[in-house]
């Protein structure tokens, strides 16, 4: 019954997007104002339907209800609570419905903070809203339906146990929250589209969507890259593979977007980019959405033995992007405007920001997908891996990571490139200094790597000299200290933090990928090896019983020049259901990076394949993306982006004099 | 990283439809499960759904079991030369899995290659040679980078033809910026709400 009740929830909810969409957006053109208050008790009780169908998934999820397809295909009874709850998303009916809840979640937020748009922008915007959500949600009911029954089964077939894990269980959330959240901004570029008009105030009511959209991608694409190290055994981060690059440039567009809206907010100017970027940027979400779902990953052929999803994601992504990419060839012309200003400005440097950041999302976007373009066309059979990857991403990077620290230095419309980098002398010295120290430990190569350490903390350093002129820290008293630092916005922070945190991740990849130590070898209970400075001793194997798998668990003593120093229990997990084995990777962490051992299989004659890493500050990748996150967070919460607040007197705050 | 060999059917890929109640009884599967495994075709599905299952999985969730990629046994005495074995495993695919190379995967042809791989280097390969002839015997399907050529033109020049395309817009539109008037300027009305709401910050 459950069941039926959220079936039906999610039917109607596709009929209340209809009317979300046509009434509004016909009010706003017709000028009527109680066709257009139609849109936000519309967008709420939309939210309202998808929570309780979701709510209805997720009871026959919990009670482990086997009469319902996805349930059956992807649970099991004798698993714990929480996976049963993750296991909702971690199939493909749950996730679209996830996916479309996390639209209504927007589309609900626009309606209730939105209350200081002007009322055709915020009918347009909802009334787009609306129809993306038509889109998946005709696209759930017709070919993906997670409330399907069959006949009743006595139990399920479990879930993947690798997706049996803590943080995978909130990768998905994240990631579909960031996707998703990128509609709002397009839904903005198109209801400013057909408005036929843009302007500063545009821009800073996208900014807090784009912004908190790209915070979620950022913890997503982060919990998903630590869960693969983890998780996957052999201490790798990122693969560059089609899944991870689909996440990874709606990020790239996203990144962009939030640096061009600011000019545009400022300067009103890059008006038309800003659009073009915003649309771009939920086209690569859908895009990545389609890979994923569509099966033309693996072959153009698999595309089309099972056509009937694929070609409907296909379709929607033609209709949406199509649509909306002809709507701003036809009237972006008309919005044409624009300050000017001179190259070497904060524009300048932010223009150069969106080159480099769209070449860089392009060429992964052209990598991802060439090899499918060409076998559909010629035939031929190409692979286009990481290598190609590290050689195109990377050095488009280097100059970007260069120019970081110099931009927020850099005055608007004219700037004073010797003069800023005069300032950033310290950060140069920093660098610098880096560099060879790092050279003296590292001296045996490889020789770029410290170049890169270099690179992070020059961005890092910049980051924190640009705050440290703001508030005169070491120029004025630590009273005239605090009080500027009070004074200065939060999106300040927020910006030097953002920046600080990318310069973590780099030289958290820098030192991980350049002095990575690794070592293969056969144990038997007794023996010893070394790495990077740490002694372990084998002392055996041991089964364990867990609640749904069984597990032989490997005990290594770790000790550091005699000194003991940890114990670790690597471990071969055997799933109950569905029988699959997964390894548990044993890591121990210290401030000098993760010692990370594997337990393999064991061999003929008693000896075990042991596998240990040492990866040297990789824990500076994640922790640099959750610095930027929080970086995001703040600047979120600054009130300046808070439209829809009601103005606090003049005098409570002292108006920052930025 | 993706699909990996060993365990190319797991939940997340399996298309999601009952099979009947036949098929059903049988979810018991051993295991590993090899490509095209027994429990594959127990799980009711032809080879077609089989291969689109793979696929179907969430945007997120795109990665895999455990890879036991180099074996104790396979490593050369001498480190320079495995040193060098092992980055040309990470330039050459496995041809079984998707998107993974032979140095991260566990399947018996990826063991393979990395066993020609030292087999041409004792024998005095060059990598260059090595690489040559392994696309020899696979095809450029195996190269991870691919070679520079007229099918990969577009490939290589893209991110320079990119850049270079935007400096060029970007100087024409900087010569031809006089100021076209904006289609629907701001009312009065709107335009003083907006000083009013961008006035505490603007310098």
């Amino acid at each position: 019954m459950i069941i039926e009740i959220g079936h039906f929830a999610l039917v109607l909810a596709l009929a209340v997007a209809v009317v979300q969409m046509v009434l509004p957006i016909w009010g706003a053109r017709a000028g009527d104002e109680r066709l257009m208050a139609v849109a936000e008790p519309a967008a709420l009780a939309q939210l309202a339907l998808l929570a309780l169908a979701f709510a209805a998934l997720t009871h026959a999820y919990v009670t482990s209800d086997f009469s319902v397809e996805t349930v059956w295909a992807n649970s099991h009874s004798a698993k714990p609570l929480i996976y049963k709850i993750s296991g909702v998303w971690g199939n493909h009916e749950g996730s679209m419905l996830l996916w479309v809840l996390i639209l209504a979640l927007f589309g609900a937020a626009v309606a209730l903070f939105g209350t200081n748009l002007p009322r055709s922008l915020r009918a347009n915007v909802l009334a787009v809203q609306a129809g993306i959500a038509i889109a998946f949600l005709l696209f759930i009911v017709l070919a993906s339906n997670p409330f399907t029954r069959i006949p009743l089964q006595a139990e399920g077939r479990g879930l993947n146990p690798i997706l049996q894990d803590p943080a995978l269980a909130f990768h998905p959330p994240f990631l579909y929250a960031g996707y998703v959240g990128l509609s709002t901004a397009f839904s903005f570029a198109i209801a400013a589209l057909i408005e036929g008009r843009t302007d500063a105030a545009w821009a800073r009511w996208v900014r807090p969507w784009t912004l908190a959209a790209w915070m979620c991608l950022t913890l997503g694409i982060a919990m998903g890259s630590w869960w693969a190290y983890y998780e996957l055994g052999w201490g790798g981060w990122w693969f560059w593979d089609p899944v991870e690059n689909a996440s990874f440039m709606p990020w790239l567009a996203a990144t962009a977007l939030l640096h061009s809206a600011l000019v545009m907010e400022k300067r009103e100017a890059l008006k038309v980019w800003t659009i073009l970027l915003a649309i771009l940027a939920f086209s690569l979400s859908l895009i990545g959405t389609f890979l994923v779902r569509s099966g033309i990953l693996t072959s153009v052929h698999a595309f089309a033995v099972d056509p009937r999803r694929g070609v409907f994601i296909l379709a929607i992504l033609v209709l949406l992007i199509g649509g909306a990419l002809a709507l701003y060839a036809w009237r972006a012309p008309r919005l044409q405007a624009g300050g000017l200003f001179a190259p070497i400005s904060r524009e300048g440097a932010l223009v150069l920001n969106n080159i480099l950041l769209t070449t860089a999302c392009a060429t992964v976007f052209i990598g991802t997908l060439y090899p499918l373009a060409l076998e559909s066309l010629t035939g031929a059979k190409i692979s286009v891996g990481p290598p190609y990857f590290n050689l195109t991403f990377v050095p488009l990077m280097v100059p970007l990571l260069l120019a970081v620290p110099l931009g927020p230095y850099l005055a608007w419309k004219r700037g004073d490139l010797a003069g800023a980098s005069q300032r950033l002398f310290a950060a140069a010295g920093l660098a610098l200094v880096a560099l060879v120290a790092t050279y003296a430990v590292a001296w045996r190569g490889p020789w770029l790597a410290p170049f890169g350490i270099a690179l992070g903390v020059w961005v890092i350093a910049g980051a924190l000299s640009e705050w440290a002129t703001r508030v005169k820290l070491f120029g004025a008293s630590p009273e005239e200290t605090l009080r500027r630092a009070r004074a200065l916005p939060r999106a300040a922070h927020g910006t030097t933090l953002a920046h600080a945190g990318i310069g973590l991740t780099v030289i958290g990849i820098v030192a991980t990928t350049g002095w990575q130590s690794e070592s293969v070898i056969t144990m038997r209970p007794g023996e010893r090896t070394e790495i990077a400075g740490y002694e372990l001793t084998f002392r055996g194997v041991a089964p364990r019983q867990g609640p749904n798998y069984r597990e032989q668990v490997g005990l290594i003593a770790v000790t550091r020049g005699g000194a003991p120093v940890t114990e670790l229990s690597p471990a071969k997990r055997l799933y109950d259901a569905p029988r699959q084995s997964t390894t548990e990777a044993a890591i121990y962490v210290s401030l000098r990076g993760d010692l990370y051992v594997v337990l393999g299989d064991q061999l003929e004659g008693g000896g075990w394949v042991v596998r240990l890493y040492f990866n040297p500050l990789v824990r500076l990748i994640w922790l640099g993306a959750v610095v930027m996150a929080i970086g995001g967070a703040l600047s979120l919460s600054d009130r300046r982006l808070r439209i829809g607040a009601p103005r606090r007197a003049r005098g409570a705050l002292p108006s920052p004099a930025e | 990283m993706d699909l990996p060999c060993a365990l190319p059917v797991i939940p997340e890929f399996r298309e999601a439809k009952y099979p009947g109640p036949r098929a059903a009884r049988s979810t018991e599967r051993p295991w590993p499960l090899g490509p095209g495994s027994r429990a594959a075709r127990l799980a009711g599905m032809t080879a077609g759904a089989r291969k689109v299952a793979m696929v179907l999985l969430v945007t997120s969730i795109g990665w895999t079991a455990p890879a036991w990629a180099v074996l104790p046994d396979e490593i050369l005495k001498d480190p320079a030369l495995e040193a060098r074995a092992r980055h040309i495993s990470r330039e050459l695919r496995c041809l079984v899995c998707q998107n993974q190379s032979i140095d991260d995967s566990n399947a018996e042809l990826a063991r393979d290659l990395r066993i020609i791989v030292r087999e041409r280097l004792s024998a005095g390969d060059s990598d260059g040679e090595v690489l040559a002839f392994v696309e020899k015997r696979y095809g450029q399907f195996v190269l991870l980078r691919p070679r520079f050529g007229l099918q990969t033109l577009l490939l290589w020049l893209a991110p320079v033809l990119l850049l270079a395309g935007a400096v060029i817009v970007l100087i024409r539109r900087g010569r031809s910026q006089a100021g076209t008037p904006e289609a629907t300027p701001l009312t009065s009305a709107e335009q003083a709400r907006l000083d009013e709401l961008l006035a505490p910050e603007d310098r």
